[in-house]
C-alpha cells in the first residue's frame, strides 16, 4: 500500500458548456519518505493537483488516498506551502507562525509554543523580521515566512506549489536549500510542483512530468539516484544529473510541441487576454 | 526629530505641511520653498478670495435690501420717513440694519459674543454649584435629589450636547450594524432575504426617521423617567447612519480573500475561530470606512433632527437663533454652520487615525 495514492482521479471546472477538464485519469503513488517532484508548464493544472491533495477540494471522479484511506477535508497530517504565501497581512511574522503552532498544537504551553515558533523562523533565517508585518517584506522573506508556518506544522505530508516560482534565480537556490536542510532533519514525505526541471532534480527523489491540460495527466517517473546531500555546483559537472535533465527537459519540449502542433490546426486566435498571474 | 513630526503630521492627514517643516529644517531650501508656496500660500490664498467673495456678496445682498426697506417706506409712511430710515441705516445702527447675509467681520463678531456669552454662563454655573454645594450634600445624604443648575446652555455647552448625541447615535449605529453586517457577510441566503430591508431603508430621509422612531420611543419610554427628546434623537441619528456600516461590513465579509480562507480551511479552524481570526480581521478596512461614512451622516443629520425633536444642542441653537431674529441672529447661525462643518472634519480625521492605527492597510 503506498503511503499517498490517486487512483483514476478526474476533476473539471466549470459547468456546461464552461466546462474544461483539467486532470484526467491522474495515477500517482508516493511512498513513505519519498521526495517527489512534479513539473510541468503554466496552468497545467498542477495547483488544482495539489490542492486536491490537501483536501481543499474533490475530484469528480476517481480517489485520493492518505494512507490506504480516502481522505476527507483538510488535515493536520497533510501540511502545504501556498503558491501565492498566503501569509495574513495583519499579523507579524512570529504571529502567523504561531497561529498555526497553536492550533496545532493545543495543549502545548505558552513557552513551548514560543519555543518552537522561534525556532522555525531561525531556520529560515528570519530572526531579524520576527516583529515585522508581511508587507514590509521582500518576496523572498515571505515565502521563508511560509515555509516556516507549515514545517512547523509538522506535517507528515509536506506538500509543495511552486513555493520558489515567483522568486530570482538567487534567493531561489539559498531557499532551495534552506528547504533541503529543514526537510532532511526528520526526512517526511514531500511532493514539491515546480515549473523548474532543475529545481525539480536537485531537490526530489523521482521527477514526474505533468502533460499539460486540459485533461493533464501525468508523464513517466524519472528517477534521481543522486546521493544526498547534493551540492549545487557540483552537480553541475555531475554527467547523472545532467543526463536526467535533459531527458526531462527533452520530454517536456516534445509534449509542448505537440501541444502547439495541435492549436496550429484550429485557427489560432489571439486571446484578448492581459495575463494576471504567470504561473 | 525633523522625520519624527514629519510622520506624525503625515499620519494626522496635514502632509501638506511637510515641505514647511522641511523649509524650517533648512534642507533643500529653494525646492521646499516651492513646494511651500504651492501647497500652503495658494490654498492661504483661496481662503482669503473666498472671504472677499463672500464680503462682496454680503454688501450686495445687504444693500439690495435696505433699498427695498427705504422703498416701502417712502410708500407706506412718505418721503420723510424714508429719509429717516436711510439716515438710520447708513448711520450703522442696529436698530435699523438691514437683514441678509452677514458680512465676515459680523460673524467674527458674533463668535466672540458666543464666546462671552459662554464665559459668562459657566462662572454663573460655577457660582451656582458653589452655592448649591453644600445643601446638596445634605439632600443627598437625606436620600433626596440634588438641586441642578437649569440656566440657559452656553454655545459651547449645545456643542458638547450634539456631540454627546452623535456618539450615542454612533455606538448604536455600530451596535447594530457591524453584528447585522458580519450574519448577512457569512450567509448568502440572509443576504437575499434581507437585501430589500437595507435597499428600502437607507435612502429613507433622516426627517421620516425621526418621526418613526418618536412614534415608538413615546409609547414605549411613557413611562420612563429619561430626557425623551435626547433618546428620540439620537436613536434616528443612529438608525440613519448605520447603513454605510452594514454595507461594508456586510461585503467586507462576504468578499473575504480566498487565500485566507484556505489558510482557515488548512488549519482547520473553528466557525468561531475562522470568524475573529481571519473573516473580521481581513474585513477590518472596509468595516472601517463604512464606519467613517457612519460618523459623517450621523454628524450631519444629527443637527436636522435636533432642529426637529427639540432635542437640545447645535440644532436647536440654530433653529432658536433663527426663529429669534435679533440683530446678530444671522451672523450666530453663519458661525454655528462653521462650528458644525469644522467637527464634523475633525471627527473624520479622528476616525481616519483610527482607521490607519487599526488595520493593516497603509
Ligand atoms: N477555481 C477555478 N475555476 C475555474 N477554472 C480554474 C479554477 N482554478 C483553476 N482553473 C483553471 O484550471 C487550469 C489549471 O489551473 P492550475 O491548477 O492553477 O494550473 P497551474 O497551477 O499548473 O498553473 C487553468 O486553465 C485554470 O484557468
Ligand atoms: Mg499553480
Amino acid at each position: 500500500m503506498a503511503y499517498l495514492e490517486l487512483k483514476n482521479v478526474c476533476k473539471s471546472y466549470g459547468e456546461g458548456k464552461n466546462k474544461t477538464e483539467v486532470l484526467r485519469n491522474i495515477n500517482l503513488k508516493i511512498e513513505e519518505g519519498e521526495f517527489v517532484a512534479i513539473v510541468g508548464f503554466t496552468g497545467s493544472g498542477k495547483t488544482t493537483l495539489i490542492n486536491l491533495i490537501a483536501g481543499l477540494i474533490e475530484p469528480d471522479s476517481g480517489q485520493v488516498l492518505f494512507k490506504g484511506k480516502p481522505i476527507q477535508g483538510t488535515s493536520h497530517e497533510r501540511g502545504i506551502i501556498f503558491q501565492n504565501y498566503s501569509l495574513l497581512p495583519w499579523l507579524t511574522v512570529y504571529d502567523n507562525v504561531a497561529m498555526a503552532v497553536k492550533t496545532v498544537f493545543p495543549n502545548w504551553k505558552p513557552k513551548e509554543v514560543e519555543e518552537h515558533v522561534n525556532s522555525f523562523i531561525a531556520k529560515v533565517n528570519l530572526s531579524h523580521a520576527a516583529h515585522k508585518k508581511p508587507k514590509e517584506l521582500s518576496g523572498g522573506m515571505r515565502q521563508r515566512v511560509a515555509v516556516a508556518r507549515t514545517l512547523a506544522m509538522k506535517p507528515e505530508l509536506i506538500l509543495m506549489d511552486e513555493p520558489l516560482g515567483a522568486l530570482d534565480a538567487l534567493t531561489r537556490g539559498n531557499l532551495q536549500e534552506e528547504i533541503l536542510n529543514i526537510w532532511s532533519e526528520d526526512k517526511r514525505t514531500a511532493l514539491l510542483i515546480t515549473n523548474d526541471v532543475d529545481e525539480g532534480v536537485f531537490m526530489a527523489d523521482k521527477v514526474i512530468p505533468l502533460r499539460p491540460g486540459p485533461k493533464a495527466t501525468l508523464g513517466p517517473e524519472f528517477d534521481i539516484k543522486i546521493d544526498r546531500p547534493r551540492d549545487k555546483t557540483a552537480l553541475n559537472h555531475n554527467d547523472n544529473f545532467k543526463k536526467l535533465r535533459n531527458s526531462i527537459i527533452e520530454y517536456l519540449m516534445e509534449i509542448g510541441a505537440e501541444r502547439t502542433a495541435g492549436q496550429e490546426v484550429s485557427a489560432y486566435e489571439l486571446p484578448d487576454l492581459v495575463p494576471l498571474q504567470f504561473s | 526629530m525633523k522625520t519624527m513630526t514629519i510622520k506624525t503630521v503625515k499620519f494626522i492627514g496635514l502632509g501638506y505641511l511637510e515641505p514647511l517643516i522641511r523649509l524650517i529644517a533648512g534642507e533643500e531650501v529653494k525646492k521646499n520653498a516651492k513646494e511651500a508656496f504651492k501647497k500652503i500660500m495658494i490654498p492661504l490664498l483661496s481662503v482669503f478670495f473666498f472671504i472677499l467673495l463672500w464680503q462682496s456678496f454680503s454688501d450686495y445682498l445687504n444693500n439690495v435690501e435696505s433699498e427695498m426697506k427705504i422703498e416701502k417706506a417712502l410708500q407706506d409712511q412718505g418721503p420723510e420717513a424714508a429719509k429717516k430710515l436711510e439716515e438710520c441705516i447708513a448711520s450703522g445702527d442696529i436698530s435699523c440694519r438691514p437683514n441678509s447675509l452677514p458680512s465676515p467681520l459680523m460673524v467674527v463678531g458674533a463668535l466672540g459674543k458666543l464666546w462671552d456669552d459662554h464665559l459668562l454662563l459657566s462662572s454663573k454655573k460655577a457660582d451656582f454649584i458653589q452655592q448649591y454645594a453644600a445643601v446638596n450634600e445634605e439632600r443627598l445624604a437625606k436620600g433626596e435629589t440634588e438641586i441642578k443648575y437649569t440656566g440657559r446652555p452656553s454655545f459651547v455647552d449645545q456643542i458638547f450636547t450634539s456631540l454627546k448625541t452623535v456618539f450615542a447615535g454612533f455606538l448604536l449605529s455600530i451596535i447594530i450594524a457591524i453584528p447585522m453586517g458580519i450574519l448577512l457577510g457569512l450567509s448568502e441566503t440572509l443576504r437575499t432575504s434581507f437585501n430589500w430591508i437595507v435597499q428600502i431603508f437607507k435612502p429613507v430621509s433622516p426627517v421620516v426617521w425621526l418621526l418613526l422612531v418618536s412614534m415608538i420611543v413615546k409609547t414605549i419610554l411613557a413611562n420612563v423617567d429619561v430626557e425623551k427628546s435626547f433618546v428620540i434623537s439620537f436613536i434616528s441619528v443612529g438608525l440613519c447612519s448605520m447603513w454605510a456600516t452594514l454595507v461594508n461590513t456586510s461585503a467586507g465579509v462576504s468578499s473575504v480573500d480566498k487565500d485566507y480562507i484556505n489558510v482557515a480551511k488548512v488549519l482547520q479552524l473553528g466557525t468561531y475561530q475562522k470568524i475573529f481570526k481571519i473573516i473580521l480581521p481581513s474585513s477590518f478596512p472596509m468595516i472601517f470606512t463604512g464606519l467613517r461614512i457612519t460618523l459623517s451622516v450621523a454628524w450631519m443629520v444629527l443637527i436636522a433632527i435636533e432642529l426637529l425633536a427639540q432635542s437640545p444642542g447645535l440644532g436647536s441653537f440654530v433653529w432658536e437663533e433663527f426663529q429669534n431674529g435679533s440683530s446678530d441672529s444671522n451672523s450666530k447661525i453663519i458661525v454655528a454652520m462653521f462650528v458644525i462643518g469644522l467637527i464634523g472634519f475633525m471627527l473624520d480625521r479622528i476616525m481616519m487615525i483610527f482607521q490607519k492605527l487599526l488595520t493593516f492597510n497603509n
